[in-house]
């Protein structure tokens, strides 16, 4: 399940919803991103490409799905303007062994920074600025790639 | 006719997320696209010299060398940064 939303998510109650009933999910790893107040940054607006947005979240969901035996996965990302301190985004996934939960959440979370179409906007006293995708990132997302051959 | 969107610091040069345009039929790729637009728009054309600039094709990202025949939404935008 993917969602985007301007709204604050639960992420108590998204937690409870991964697998809940399946008695086989054995676990459930979850990762939430939030706005790191750092260098005075007081707040973000996250701006978005309605539709290729879910679109490409839903095939990181069926990739993730194809690569690793998961009962369940959940990815809901928030756009507008978010405070330092909110949460951003939530990547949960349940399985039946902690190995491929880890694993597969780290994956979500790499193909989300670096292929879902959104684009950060850093507002601080002294101005407003783009933020600028890292190296870092397209390279933990390529990774990926290498490790499957 | 096709629509073209603009993301991010594109849309802000641009001064509007999208806008129709007829384009020249020798214009039959992206790279020929943003060679085209940079004329036009001259306020844009800093944002689309950028080596980071990325395409869409209805929904998908593409080469800029992909054609764009048959296509209907055209999208520039910097890289992404969400997560």
């Amino acid at each position: 399940m993917i969602r985007v939303q301007s709204d604050r998510f639960d992420a108590g109650a998204e937690t409870e919803a991964l697998g809940a009933g399946d008695i086989r999910a054995g676990c459930v790893a979850t990762f939430i991103g939030r706005v790191r107040g750092d260098d005075g940054l007081l707040a973000m607006t996250l701006e978005h490409y309605p539709a290729m947005t879910e679109k490409v979240m839903e095939e990181i969901e069926r990739e993730v799905r194809a690569r690793w035996p998961l009962l369940d996965v959940r990815i809901v990302h928030r756009i507008g303007r978010l405070a330092a301190g909110e949460a951003i985004v939530f990547a949960g996934v349940a399985a039946a062994h902690r190995q491929d939960a880890f694993a597969a959440a780290h994956y979500v979370m790499d193909q989300v920074k670096t292929r879902a179409p959104f684009w950060k906007k850093e507002h601080r006293a002294s101005g407003d600025r783009w933020v600028e995708a890292a190296k870092a990132d397209d390279a933990a997302a390529m990774g990926w790639e290498a490790k499957r051959k | 006719v096709v629509r073209i969107r603009y993301f991010a610091a594109l849309r802000e040069a641009a001064g509007c997320g999208e806008e129709e345009l007829g384009l020249p039929a020798s214009v039959l790729t992206g790279h020929e696209l943003v060679r085209w637009l940079a004329r036009e728009r001259p306020e844009l054309a800093p944002a689309l010299a950028s080596p980071s600039l990325r395409i869409a094709l209805d929904r998908e990202v593409a080469s800029f060398a992909a054609p764009l025949k048959g296509v209907r939404e055209i999208a520039l935008f910097p890289p992404m940064t969400g997560g």
